[in-house]
């Protein structure tokens, strides 16, 4: 059986789109902070165009949920949601972090630290166990202060934009520190799909409407009254 | 034809579904306000989270409700602005990528546009260009002469707060609930005293521009000065009510006068008020038109309207880019 993909990430100053056709990628990445409602769609039309096939011939449509820019990861599933009405077509959601997890460089079944510098001093981060072609989430993903990061587990990779603005203090928390540690790595629609096809294939695609964002930060207001 | 229509502009979720002769087929349409009602006003990012939340099952209602499906539509139309922009990005994506997935013409419409064309939706009307529009709502207070499709010039405006925005934070100050309009509206019946010495701000400038900030402060003052009985609330209701609706009926008088029309829509949240409706409909030789309170608050409707008459007109742009304009200019 074939499974043809189409993916997005417009989570962080990446934008990316992806096509999977069975085991082949092609992505188009651009680093373009605040352009993603511009870019995406002719993205998604030159990924098509150059994995030769057509919106209505995909299998599903699968995007960055966060946790990441509010309106980044908004574009991201309302594109989802419009693409997979459109076509009747499944949905997956894929983290974040657990894409930037997907790039790291390490032994199978270690233990990763994704974090994405979340502004306000915090930072989105989780601990994700990877194994061969999959990452595993363990416990749960957070926004917290850097100094409030809780690690027990030993972790020998961290990556993602909160490393960059916060390696000094994330490497004390950790049991021991990592030279492992990419503070650029950011989440590529290539990763978005082939994380996706895991869930195409265990049947765990959901809804259109299903399609929405993970904040994580839900203090977004503080009462007046 | 047939033209579907997203509006997510500020807080209302809507969509609707309109034929080539502007029959309305189908529409939903989900209002935040009690969401929204706690913090005394619009929060954006919470107006964001519930659009993107709402958006897809209003659309799937309201194709259901039409019996349609979306390879029968022939264009999309959605707010593009002005408005909150995480909000208008909601609708903008879902709207622009179904189009584009769907291989049809995408509409961006812009929102004041929207509420100037929509009386023309109920045919009875009689209504023609060129004609003033007097629109007053939370976010906007304006006196438009509309000429035609895409072109339409502001005569006036707000200078600072909008009427709706005055309404709702006098009531606030008043402790009346949220919104603010209603609230008002039914304690200035109960004014005994018909009281009525409030300033008229700007009343006896030659613009057309509106000012409301000052009468605010004027009604929290007086509210301040008196003993906060119940009926002298009553009565500052009913003064700040009358002196706005003399305000916006002067001001409508001196637009007649000085374009020569005789057609008046009024249109927007505010024109529910019912001591409003009563004062225009003293207009001598003029046509006022209310258009019906469904299409008076933000709805799908009316972009799904304006977006049919671009498509009619074939004035529109091919694109796959998804823009919004949160302050786009009505005059262009
Ligand atoms: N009966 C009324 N009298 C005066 N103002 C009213 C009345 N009903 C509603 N409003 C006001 O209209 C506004 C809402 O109108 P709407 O057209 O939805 O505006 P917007 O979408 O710009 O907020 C609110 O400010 C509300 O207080």
């Amino acid at each position: 059986m074939t499974v043809k993909l189409l993916g997005i990430e417009t989570a962080t100053e990446a934008c990316s789109a992806a096509v999977l056709i069975d085991n082949e990628v092609v992505e188009r990445f651009e680093v373009a902070p605040r352009k993603h409602n511009e870019l995406i769609l002719p993205m998604c039309g030159a990924v098509l165009a150059d994995a030769g096939v057509s919106v209505n011939q995909l299998d599903g449509i699968a995007f960055g949920c966060g946790p990441g820019a509010f309106t980044g990861i908004r574009i991201a599933a309302s594109v989802t949601q419009g693409i997979a009405l459109a076509h009747d077509l499944p949905v997956a959601s894929i983290s974040t972090l657990a894409n930037l997890a997907y790039q790291a460089d390490v032994n199978a079944n270690e233990l990763v630290m994704p974090a994405i510098d979340a502004r306000m001093e915090e930072v989105y981060w989780a601990i994700y166990r990877k194994t061969l072609d999959k990452v595993e989430l363990i416990g749960e993903e957070k926004v917290q202060l850097p100094v409030d990061v809780g690690i027990e587990e030993y972790v020998s990779c961290g990556l993602g934009t909160g490393w960059g603005a916060y390696r000094d203090i994330l490497q004390q928390r950790l049991v021991a520190s990592t030279e492992n540690v990419i503070e650029d790595a950011l989440p590529h629609a290539q990763v978005t799909v082939r994380l996706a096809k895991h869930k195409y294939l265990d049947q765990q695609m959901v809804d259109a409407m299903n399609a929405l964002p993970v904040y994580l930060r839900n203090q977004v207001i503080h009462k007046k009254r | 034809m047939k033209v579907l229509g997203i509006e997510s502009s500020c807080d209302e979720t809507g969509v609707a579904i309109i034929d080539e002769k502007g029959k309305l087929l189908a529409e939903r349409l989900y209002s935040q306000i009690e969401l929204h009602a706690q913090y005394g006003g619009v929060v954006p990012e919470l107006a964001s989270r519930d659009h993107i939340r709402k958006i897809t099952p209003l659309i799937k209602e309201t194709l259901k409700a039409a019996d349609l499906t979306l390879n029968q539509l022939d264009a999309i139309a959605y707010t593009a602005g002005p408005g909150l922009v995480g909000a208008l990005f909601v609708g903008a994506s879902v709207g622009q990528s179904m189009a584009w997935s769907l291989g049809i013409p995408s509409i961006p419409v812009h929102h004041m546009e929207a509420h100037l064309l929509v009386p023309f939706i109920d045919q009875a009307s009689g209504l023609q260009f060129p004609f003033l529009c007097l629109l007053v709502s939370g976010g906007h207070t304006m006196l438009v002469q509309a000429n035609g499709l895409g072109d339409h010039q502001v005569l006036g405006q707000s200078r600072d707060d909008a009427v709706g925005e005055a309404f709702d934070k006098v009531a606030k100050q008043l402790g009346l609930g949220y919104p603010g309009g209603p609230a008002i509206e039914k304690l200035a019946k109960q004014s005994i005293s018909k009281r009525d010495d409030f300033p008229r701000p700007m009343i006896d400038h030659p613009s057309l521009d509106f000012s409301f900030s000052g009468l605010k402060t004027h009604t929290l003052l007086e509210y301040k000065k008196a003993k906060q009985l119940s009926e002298e609330k009553a009565d500052i209701a009913h003064a700040f009510q009358q002196a706005v609706t003399d305000t916006l009926y002067a001001k409508c008088q001196q637009a007649i006068e000085q374009t020569g029309l005789d057609t008046l829509v009024v249109a927007g949240g505010v024109s529910a008020n019912r001591g409003l409706r009563e004062k225009f409909n003293q207009l001598d030789d003029v046509n006022v038109i209310f258009p019906s309170m469904k299409f008076c608050t933000d709805n799908g409707v009316m972009i799904a309207y304006t977006g049919l008459q671009y498509a009619l007109a074939e004035k529109f742009v091919g694109t796959n880019e998804i823009k919004v304009y949160p302050r786009w200019s009505l005059q262009q």
